[in-house]
């Protein structure tokens, strides 16, 4: 069998801060197949982002990453920043929240698709600004010829990310990684825009991390899920699995506490207490053990490591009792 | 505009606040040559009432004028014209002093909890500060503050902390505590969970509600997110570039909306649920919503409207009554 397209294992980042060493991202794995959607869920704190920058290489500073991360079999950690430079961009690429961190305010639109493209095709200029004039039609932006002249700033918020949307995708990478592209948009065109990557990625085969903290999101765009909690994977399943039985308390916990369209209202919500720890001060045990309500000693003293769970493939779940059914579900 | 008609608007007697044709036009910017740009009408004739004890939730995209709409209802903003009627006074146009007396019966609760909290000031100085205003001893006020720490949810011993030694949920319980102080009526509440982690979302929407009951207080819940103004909600305005489109009990509004922005809205919504994610029919609107500086001429959503026929290019629908509520639309419904 063929690598997978992005496989990902034992991903370590830690971060030396004056307060000491803050590990970010612990023990994470996961792959990604051409053509489907893996969706990151989780919390401010959570790792979600600073796992998606290590993927790309992106990470600065002060910062140790430890683990793998192959792309289509070839191993990206410990590649030179001009390799990284070539593989980012040609076969990977990532979009943001904000386009305007990604976008020049002193280039046009058109400018800097082309710029991106001439650099890895070697095209000519004229070459390159057709190229960006295509993108930019195909990403639904109306008269593009003529929105190609124009500066981010003349551009609103649902047509800048679709403009970031086409400088990822000028150059055919295989994979996309989406960190809360949504997350600063109206939900009308947050629908617009999560229809845009679908079609895109059905005409292209692309493999698509979302990065997300809107379960919704996740329950509309992706395959996979990966809950991470405290810089950790507490729960990995197909999407369906997840949502019908999420088998991790704090996916349960966080599922139950949504207010929703699709529910009655008349009871008070059930919620987690507390909030997400700080990986300053990590705990020994489970990071979600003070919040949890299944909590015992063992949850305080020794760390879960993802195990396989149910009968379904792809199913890991980090917890001491994961499929121990609990008293007070039995109760209920 | 007609008059409400839903039932939770009693016909007998005064409403605690009585919004009508509220208005607020901004100068257009001034652009680097000095020229002013055209003004910009961020909300045009708002109406609405609102009874004590109940919550009317207004949602709409950025720009739709609804956090206006509520720094006009506290007076932070001076409305451009219209009426702003708390227990049938209108203080829209009250100078600053003879709103003081007023001022403690509506309060505000902000987005950020963070930075709407002085982060040089104690959570006792923070929470006592309107009490102070209002001329009431120290030790009082101290006394006051610990109480209310403890009714929403904090540790009175806390009390001399400063706010950065807090979460995100916890600074928007001071910030709620802080809006409680002088015992208001009504809370208007801009965006109050929006800025917090998911998992904590529901903690400050069961508080808020807890609060209603005890406290007897109605609130204007401001936000963008559909799902909780469903969750804490009476009735529900729909805003679309500064006018109310849809405007009616929740129940009905989310079962059955009138205005093909609702409709259109609310099947944008992803719900937690893969399974109904695939099975739904989703309403894409083309575009993003147009700018208040120009907006179109008739119905200002008709450039995204599916249904939009020519009378909607031209002439602007009034709010009237269809399915039990009331709607701005020349063809409300299906």
């Amino acid at each position: 069998m063929a690598a997978p397209l992005l496989e990902v294992r034992d991903l370590h980042v830690t971060f030396t801060t004056p307060r000491g060493a803050v590990r970010a991202v612990d023990s994470v794995g996961f792959t990604v197949e051409s053509g489907r959607t893996l969706g990151i869920v989780g919390e401010s704190g959570s790792g979600k982002s600073v796992t998606s920058l290590a993927v790309m290489g992106l990470h600065r500073g002060a910062v140790e990453v430890g683990g793998s991360v192959a792309l289509a079999g070839r191993p990206l950690i410990g590649l030179s920043e001009r390799e990284l430079g070539t593989v980012r961009g040609r076969r990977m690429a990532m979009i943001f929240q904000d386009p305007l961190s990604s976008l020049h305010p002193y280039y046009t639109v058109g400018e800097q698709i082309a710029e991106h493209f001439r650099v890895h095709f070697k095209a000519g200029r004229a070459a390159a600004r057709r190229r960006a004039v295509d993108m930019l039609g195909e990403v639904g932006i109306p008269e593009p010829a003529r929105r190609a002249g124009e500066y981010p700033h003349q551009f609103s918020g649902g047509m800048r990310q679709r403009a970031m949307i086409a400088m990822a995708l000028a150059c055919e990478p295989d994979l996309l990684i989406a960190d809360e592209p949504t997350t600063a948009l109206d939900v009308t065109v947050q629908a617009q825009i999560l229809e845009l990557i679908a079609r895109l990625q059905q005409e292209r085969g692309l493999g698509v991390v979302m990065i997300t903290h809107d379960l919704g999101v996740v329950a509309r765009v992706a395959h996979e899920v990966l809950v991470m909690y405290g810089g950790r994977a507490a729960e990995q399943a197909p999407v369906d699995a997840l949502f019908a039985e999420p088998a991790h308390p704090y996916t349960r916990g966080l599922l139950d506490s949504l207010p929703r369209l699709d529910t009655a209202d008349d009871e008070p919500l059930p919620f987690i207490p507390g909030s997400p720890p700080s990986l300053l001060a990590p705990a020994p045990g489970c990071a979600f053990a003070p919040r949890c309500p299944r909590a015992a000693e063992r949850c305080t003293a020794e760390r879960p490591e993802p195990a396989a769970y149910g009968d379904g493939p792809g199913r890991t779940v980090a917890c001491h009792f994961a499929g121990v059914p609990a008293v007070e579900e039995a109760a209920r | 505009m007609t008059e409400p008609t839903t039932d939770t608007v009693k016909r007998t007697g005064v409403p605690l606040l009585s919004v009508k044709d509220l208005t607020m036009t901004f100068p257009g910017r001034r652009s680097a040559t000095g020229r002013r740009g055209a003004p910009v009408r961020a909300v045009d004739g708002v109406s609405f009432d609102l009874e004590a004890g109940r919550t009317l939730g207004l949602v709409g995209e950025s720009g739709c004028g609804k956090s206006t709409t509520g720094r006009m209802l506290v007076r932070l903003l001076e409305p451009t014209s219209g009426r702003i009627a708390f227990e049938g006074q209108d203080i829209s146009r009250m100078s600053q002093g003879a709103l003081r007396p007023l001022r403690g019966n509506i309060q505000m609760v902000f987005q950020d909890p963070h930075s709407s909290l002085n982060p040089r000031q104690t959570v006792a100085r923070i929470i006592s500060e309107p009490l102070l205003v209002q001329g009431r001893s120290a030790g009082d006020a101290r006394r006051r503050a610990a109480d209310l720490m403890e009714l929403v949810g904090l540790i009175p011993e806390h009390i001399d902390r400063y706010p950065h030694e807090f979460s995100g949920g916890q600074a928007q319980r001071i910030g709620i505590a802080r809006s409680l102080a002088t015992e208001p009526r009504l809370i208007v509440a801009d965006e109050p969970v929006s800025a917090l982690d998911v998992s904590v979302q529901a903690q400050i929407v069961n508080l808020m509600e807890r609060l209603r009951t005890e406290l007897g207080l109605a609130y204007v819940f401001i936000a963008h997110d559909l799902s909780v103004v469903k969750r804490v909600s009476d009735r529900v305005a729909v805003m679309y570039l500064g006018r109310i489109v849809e405007i009616g009990d929740k129940a009905s509004l989310y079962e059955n909306p009138q205005h093909p922005y609702t409709r259109a809205l609310l099947s944008a919504v992803p719900l937690p649920d893969p399974a109904a994610e695939r099975r739904r029919e989703r309403i894409v609107l083309l575009g993003d919503p147009p700018s208040p500086v120009a907006p179109p001429p008739g119905c200002t959503f008709h450039p995204r409207c599916p249904k939009a026929q020519e009378v909607c290019r031209t002439e602007r629908p009034l709010l009237r009554l269809a399915a039990s509520r009331e709607v701005a639309c020349h063809f409300p419904g299906d």
